[in-house]
Parts: structure tokens; C-alpha cells; sequence
């Protein structure tokens, strides 16, 4: 740490945060964070879901006050009252979520709010050619006069990036900015982002993805519930450490999920036979056991998660049938599902999954509640005690069972929904990317509970984009191309290599397996 | 212990208190009652008795505000209701035939805009914006445009009666407050209603029939508005299709949202949305009695919605518990077990 400082120690940090404090009701969101950010840095920001990355950002661009110690910019305590003010002294921020007008044209957001006039009039022209040169410094040649929204989420994200330091231009904060990005647009992002660490910018980086920041970075600062863990250079860092800094415990990925699952299952519990619907997926068939993990592997759009849709009668089968012990049925709501023993994890755990406002015990019975009928009410003893026994089963923390669900952390959210299904006591469980957007500790978490439930008998389909992921849970894995099953892989089959040539098709064995840490 | 008293830290009961004691401080006889002809009479009754209407389609209205709807056409369902009602004691019917038929035809009415809402997937500001145009039309057509007058008493009774020493109208309130209250939450309805709407698809992803409960709430609302409608008929023998439910559902909202439910949907209270139909009341009998020029009415309710409002925000609430730390934190560490 003392030699990162050595070169810069003349200059002070372009942003500095000494002693952070803030508390939410009784919980200490910080507790005594010190950060800084120096001219010519990437600086990333990590950290587990809850471990008071956002609350500290929010601070430094001034969405939060802080209840203790100060924010320093260039040596100078100021106190920040709004994210305007910080931009003025020099902070931007681009978020996840791109805050941009979608529906205005991508000169306009460069100069939204500061357009340059005339007599009162936007001068459209001048603003247009301004907007072309700004972006062609971040390797961007596109039609400025195009709809935002007609562009992908990389340029939005780069077209964010680009307002961001053209109002503020001293510091840079990207919260999460590769959450939605393939690999090459991220590369392409890094490259927006190198340039700018050239230029003298300072840059705080927040991801969850590691190599990311060792792809990137050239310091971490890691918070561990709401307190600095430290801050590293990360030349001659390992992974392993890093991850230690985040949960205080050595757990290495692998380690913590084991090795992949025998191929022995038990007896079938249902099969999906022909299911398709004309322009989603075309009809597959495929059959679950008990005690069985189905992986399901396949690009965006390749038809993943249409198949689970119609696996929960989520959108109707315009072909084929259910079998399972002896009925044969066609789904025609969740519902049914539900009543069939079936529970899903959507994808969209925010629009399709949590219920926001209500409280975490409500959000744990709701389904079960829903298959006993409305006439049937689980009475608060029993709420409280079903919320209390899977919420202990899958470590969900929550101050209490009463908060909003809204309040707790992506991967306790998550928790919550794999509760919610747990609670039915369910035969066959279909989880669409139960991993994403949540911090290393839940993940290996989650992956540990999908063994479980295995083991338990249950009969898992598991959608997702992480090979390693699917390689170690996984007794058989399907794969996807073009809305269509292309491929089933058992035994000596599963691993990263066979899959990727199978997403690929063999045409195309040109992409490489994704690098496992 | 702490439940009951925090019923009565509610903004609602603390405005509904400082709204009777400024009618009491206007007119010092506003809490007298006197007890003649077996019932109960006096000013605090009359707010009551005045105040059913609302509180009838606000009770209907909070079920379809939970599911993240509203329903502007309860006020025209009210003068449908009536048409019906009178248009077949006139003709002759038995009151109980029209009463029954009246009840359908605001349940009809609610099941349309249920369909509209849930099948044709319309907004529900539009969806019931339809009907409350063309609802007084076709109350207007029922009653082929003049005010049916009638003397049938057992309507009449419905609307002017009493039991119990209380007017009907707010009996029949009452009664209907209470089954409500307990259909939704003694069974799961009400925390289904919630999840419907707090997050509609992830309420048909657990299993909930979400399409059928917002029908339901639709339709419910067309049901209270009937009664009300029924109970408007009675109190002036008639049914005026341009005037009955005049405005109403407008009051209904307020009322709803007083009541402390969220126009987004979701948590919902009853007894509070009655409660803001009461504070409404209390309010406009307080203008009136207070001698001030009747075109002062509106703009006075206006300022002291919007005081109540601001008093039951979150912003307020956090000043509140800014203001007395101390309160707040005391009773949480007793329950800790």
C-alpha cells in the first residue's frame, strides 16, 4: 500500500472519504470507512451484497450524508448535499441501470440541461457536431441524431460514461456497469476506461466480477459489513486473497460446491413430452428424476428461459404433454404448476419474483398460501414459524421476518424466493439463473443448497450461464441453440469444452470455454 | 398493547379528533345526542348517517386501490343502481325484487370493468372512465330521463330507517365494514390482494389467481356502489340519474387514500378508508355549520385534505421520529426478546 502511494504521495487524492459513518434505524450501514481515489487509478470497490458498497458510493456522490467523518475533494473537506453538487466539484457516476431518455436522441442526452442556446433556442446543429466529437474520442462513430434506445446497452453504458465526464471529469464511478454486458462489449467498456485512467481521470469501479477487477484495476478496497476489510494494490495479489478479504473465510469456488454429482438418480418424477410453442421454443423432450440436476446451458436468447416459462405454464404449450405419475395433463397456468408440486425461480427476481413491499415471513408463505387456497389461512403462529424455519435453513439475514423484502440484499432476495418454493415442499424445482447478480458469498451458498436439494430428492432444472456453475451441479446438462434442444450431455460429457462446442454447433467449435478462477 | 395503542397514533384517528373538536369549538352542541321515536338523534349521528354513502364505496374502493386499480365509476354505478331500484317499485315489483336486481346490476357493472381491466388489459383509469360516462347515460335510459319517485317503504325504510336506535344507512355501513373486514383478513384474501398488487406477475407465478381476484375487487366495487345507490334512492324517494352519486367516487378515493392505502397498490386498511370517509364527513358538516360562505366550502376541504395528507407522508413521519427518538426506540427493546 505504502509503495501505491509512494509515486502520488505529492498531490492529495482526488477524492478522499476519512472515517465514514452512517446508520440506518439501528443497523451501521458504515462504520469508520476510509477510502481514497488518486488521479490515474482504477480504484475498485468490492465487497458482498450488504457489505456497504452502495451506501458508501451514495456518500461520495452525494445521494447519502454521512452521520460521521468527512469527504475530502483534492485536500479540501466539503459536504455534499445532492449528486449536482458533487458533479460541480467534479464526481460523475454512471449507474447499473443506464439513467439516461431512451426516447431522445443520443446528442441530446450528452446535453441534457446544458444545452447550448440561442435566443432561447436549442442550437441543434452545434450540439450534434459537439456530441460527434466527444464520442469519437471514446472510439464511438454512430449516428448521433438515432434514438438512444436504439442503441445496445454498451454504448448507452459508454454514451453515459461520456456525459458523466463531461460534466464532471475529475472523478469517475462506474456502479456495476458490466452487469448487462457481453464479453465483447466489456472489453470494449475497459478500453473507454483505460483511456480515461490515461487522461489523469480517477475511476471507482463496483462489480461483482473478479477477474474484472484484476482485468482492471490497479488498487481494491474491500468493505465487509458495513467496515474496511483494506485496501490493496492488486499487483501481485491472488484471487484466493481477495475473496478472503471479501467473506473473512478462505473459500475457494470449487472447494466450497465439490465436484460434480454422480450420474445415478432416482425414479422419474415428470416428463415434459413434445412441450413447444410455435416462434419460442420448438417441441423437446425431457424427463426429470428425483434426486436429479438438469443443467441447461445456452447463449442469451437461445431459448433457455421460454423453456422454463412453458415448463410452469407461465406462457401456454401450443404442443405436447405432461406425464407425471400417471396423469397425463397440458399446463394451463402456475397455478396448476403449483399444485403439481412444480416451483420457479424467474429470472427477473425484481419484476418477476419478490413481492417489494411486503415483509420477508409474507414473501417466504405466499406460494404455499397460494396453493392452500384463500379460504385456508395460515395463521401468523404458523407464518412465523414456516418464515423462521426455511429462513434459518438457507441463512437468510434479516434483522427480522417483519422488514420489507425490499430491504434485504440481491442474495438474500433470492434466498427468500428459493424459500418461498422450499416451503411447498415441491417435487421439481425450475431455477432460471439463480446465481446472477449476487455477491461470491451467496453464490457458493446458493450452489451448496441446489446439492442439497439433490440429495434431498428433489428434482432440479437449472438454468445458467455459468459453465463452471452447471459443470458442478449438474447430472446431466441439455443444451440450447436457436429455440431448439440441440444436445444432451451426461457422465464424461460435462465439461466446459463439450458444452461450448455444443452451444456453438459443431460448424463453429471456434469459442473458448469460459477461464474458471 | 403496543398494537392498540398504535391504532391510536394513526394520523387518521389523531385528524378525525382534531376535526370533531373544531365542529365542537364551531358549535358547542355538536356531541349533544337525544334519544327519540327509538333512535338516536343529534350531529355526530348526522355525520355518520351522511357519511355512509362514501364509506360504502370506499370500502369497495380500497379492495380495487390495493390492486394497484381505481374505479371512477362508482358514483355513475350508484345512479344505475337507483334507476333500477325505483324504476321497478314503480312498476310495480316487490321491494325485494328490486333491491336484488339493483345489487346485480352493480355487480354487472363491475364485472365489466373487471373484464376490461384484466382481459382487455386497459388501464384502469381508462377502463372505468367508460363507464362512468356512459353509466349515468344509461341510468338516464333507465329512468327515460325524469326522476322516478316512489313511496315503497321498504326502500324508503333502507334509506331514512333505523335499528338499533341507528339509522340504516349507517347499520348497513357497518355491518358491511365488519364482513369485509373479516373476509379479508381472516382468510388469505387480503395478503393475496396485496401481493396482486404489490407485483401482479409474481403473484401468477406463486400460484395466485391473480386475474380472478382483480375481477373480484371490480366487481365488489360495483356491489357497494349498488348499496349505496339503493340507500341515495331511499333517503329521497327517488332516483335522480343525473345527480345521485354525483361526484361520489372522487370523495371514495379520498377517502382511501386518507385511509393510508397507496394509489401504487399493495397494504390496505379498511377501517381506515372508513375512517377517511368519516373525516370527510365531519369535515363537511364542520364547514357548513361554521356559518363561513358556502363558496369558501371546497377550497377550506381542499386545504385540510392536503394538511392530512402531508401529516400522514412519509416525510412527516420521519420528522416525528426525529422529534422523539426516544419513544421509538423504547418500545422496540421491551419486545426484544
Amino acid at each position: 500500500m505504502a509503495q501505491a502511494q509512494g509515486a502520488q504521495a505529492a498531490a492529495p487524492p482526488l477524492l478522499q472519504a476519512r472515517q465514514i459513518g452512517k446508520i440506518f434505524g439501528q443497523h451501521h450501514a458504515l462504520d469508520g470507512v476510509d477510502f481514497e481515489a488518486r488521479a490515474g487509478e482504477v480504484h475498485a470497490l468490492l465487497g458482498e451484497n450488504g457489505a456497504g458498497k452502495s451506501t458508501l458510493i451514495k456518500i461520495l456522490t452525494g445521494a447519502l450524508q454521512p452521520d460521521a467523518g468527512e469527504v475530502l475533494v483534492e485536500g479540501q473537506p466539503v459536504h455534499l448535499r445532492d449528486p449536482q453538487q458533487a458533479q460541480g466539484l467534479g464526481i460523475g457516476t454512471v449507474y447499473q441501470e443506464v439513467n439516461l431518455l431512451t426516447n431522445r436522441s443520443v446528442a441530446e442526452n450528452l446535453f441534457l440541461g446544458r444545452q447550448p442556446t440561442r435566443f432561447g433556442l436549442v442550437r441543434k446543429g452545434v450540439i450534434e457536431r459537439q456530441a460527434r466529437q466527444i464520442l469519437a474520442a471514446y472510439g464511438l462513430e454512430i449516428d448521433v441524431r438515432a434514438e438512444l434506445g436504439s442503441y445496445s446497452v454498451a454504448i448507452q453504458q459508454i454514451v453515459a460514461i461520456a456525459r458523466a465526464v463531461e460534466l464532471s471529469g475529475k472523478v469517475l464511478v462506474l456502479d456495476e456497469p458490466t452487469a448487462s454486458l457481453d464479453r465483447v462489449e466489456v472489453d470494449k467498456l475497459f478500453d473507454v476506461v483505460r483511456a480515461l485512467k490515461a487522461r489523469g481521470l480517477a475511476i471507482v469501479f463496483i462489480t461483482h466480477f473478479l477477474d474484472q477487477v484484476f482485468a482492471l484495476a490497479d488498487r481494491v478496497t474491500v468493505l465487509r459489513n458495513g467496515r474496511l476489510v483494506g485496501t490493496k494494490t492488486l499487483a501481485g495479489l491472488s484471487q484466493t486473497e481477495v475473496v478472503r478479504m471479501m467473506l473473512g473465510k478462505d473459500l475457494s469456488f470449487a472447494h466450497a460446491i465439490g465436484g460434480g454429482p454422480d450420474a445415478e438418480t432416482g425414479p422419474a418424477v415428470v416428463t415434459f413430452d413434445g412441450i413447444g410453442r410455435a416462434g419460442k421454443v420448438h417441441p423437446f423432450t425431457l424427463t426429470l428424476h428425483e434426486g436429479e440436476v438438469v443443467g441447461v446451458a445456452g447463449l442469451l436468447g437461445s431459448g433457455r428461459t421460454e423453456m422454463a416459462r412453458l415448463m410452469f405454464g407461465v406462457d401456454l404449450a401450443d404442443s405436447g404433454m405432461v406425464r407425471m405419475g400417471g396423469r397425463v395433463f397440458a399446463l394451463r397456468s402456475p397455478a396448476q404448476a403449483v399444485a403439481a408440486g412444480f416451483g420457479f425461480c424467474p429470472e427477473d427476481r425484481k419484476l418477476d419474483g419478490i413481492f417489494a413491499d411486503l415483509s420477508v415471513r409474507e414473501n417466504i408463505i405466499i406460494a404455499l398460501q397460494a396453493r392452500l387456497g384463500w379460504f385456508r389461512m395460515l395463521t401468523t403462529e404458523e407464518q412465523v414459524d414456516i418464515a423462521g424455519r426455511f429462513a434459518d435453513a438457507l441463512d437468510i439475514r434479516a434483522a427480522h421476518h417483519d422488514m420489507a423484502v425490499k430491504l434485504l440484499s440481491g442474495g438474500n432476495q433470492q434466498k427468500v424466493i428459493l424459500a418461498r418454493w422450499l416451503a411447498t415442499d415441491p417435487r421439481v424445482l425450475i431455477l432460471d439463473e439463480p446465481t446472477r447478480g449476487i455477491d461470491v458469498g451467496a453464490h457458493a451458498e446458493i450452489v451448496r443448497t441446489i446439492n442439497r436439494l439433490r440429495e434431498d430428492g428433489l428434482a432440479l432444472l437449472v438454468i445458467s450461464s455459468e459453465l463452471d456453475e452447471v459443470v458442478a451441479y449438474s447430472n446431466r446438462i441439455v443444451v440450447m441453440r436457436e429455440r431448439q434442444m440441440v444436445a444432451e450431455l451426461r457422465g464424461e460429457q460435462i465439461d466446459p469444452a463439450t458444452i461450448v462446442q455444443a452451444i456453438a454447433g459443431q460448424a463453429a467449435p471456434d469459442q473458448t470455454p469460459e477461464e474458471t478462477p | 398493547m403496543t398494537r392498540l395503542s398504535g391504532i391510536f397514533l394513526r394520523p387518521q384517528v389523531a385528524a378525525l379528533v382534531a376535526v370533531l373538536l373544531m365542529n365542537w369549538l364551531l358549535f358547542p352542541d355538536f356531541f349533544d345526542l337525544t334519544w327519540r321515536d327509538g333512535r338516536l338523534f343529534g350531529s355526530l349521528i348526522d355525520v355518520l348517517n351522511r357519511g355512509a354513502p362514501v364509506a360504502i364505496l370506499a370500502i369497495g374502493m380500497t379492495a380495487v386501490i390495493a390492486t394497484k386499480g381505481v374505479d371512477l365509476s362508482v358514483g355513475a354505478v350508484m345512479a344505475i343502481a337507483a334507476a333500477v331500484a325505483a324504476t321497478l317499485v314503480v312498476g310495480g315489483q316487490p321491494a325485494i325484487v328490486a333491491v336484488t336486481a339493483a345489487l346485480a346490476a352493480g355487480l354487472l357493472c363491475g364485472l365489466w370493468n373487471g373484464v376490461l381491466v384484466t382481459y382487455l388489459d386497459m388501464q384502469p383509469i381508462v377502463a372505468t372512465l367508460v363507464l362512468m360516462v356512459a353509466g349515468r347515460g344509461l341510468a338516464q335510459l333507465i329512468t327515460e330521463g325524469s326522476i322516478v319517485t316512489f313511496s315503497d317503504p321498504v326502500l324508503i325504510y333502507i334509506g331514512t330507517g333505523a335499528f338499533l336506535g341507528l339509522p340504516m344507512p349507517v347499520v348497513i355501513a357497518l355491518a358491511l365494514l365488519l364482513l369485509t373486514t373479516l373476509l379479508v383478513r381472516r382468510t388469505a384474501l387480503g395478503l393475496m390482494i396485496e401481493a396482486v398488487g404489490v407485483n401482479k406477475g409474481a403473484a401468477r407465478l406463486v400460484g395466485i389467481p391473480a386475474r380472478l381476484l382483480l375481477i373480484g375487487a371490480y366487481a365488489f366495487a360495483g356491489f357497494c356502489a349498488a348499496i349505496a345507490g339503493i340507500i341515495v334512492a331511499g333517503d329521497i324517494r327517488g332516483a335522480d340519474a343525473n345527480n345521485a352519486g354525483l361526484w361520489l367516487e372522487l370523495d371514495a378515493i379520498l377517502a382511501v387514500v386518507i385511509g393510508g392505502t397507496s394509489l401504487l397498490g399493495g397494504r390496505f386498511s379498511i377501517p381506515l378508508s372508513v375512517l377517511g370517509a368519516v373525516i370527510i364527513q365531519a369535515m363537511n358538516t364542520g364547514i357548513l355549520i361554521s356559518g363561513l360562505p358556502p363558496e369558501f366550502n371546497l377550497m377550506v376541504k381542499a386545504g385540510i385534505i392536503i394538511l392530512i395528507l402531508i401529516l400522514q407522508s412519509p416525510l412527516a413521519a420521519e420528522a416525528f421520529a426525529r422529534r422523539m427518538p426516544k419513544r421509538k426506540t423504547a418500545p422496540r427493546e421491551r419486545t426484544m426478546p
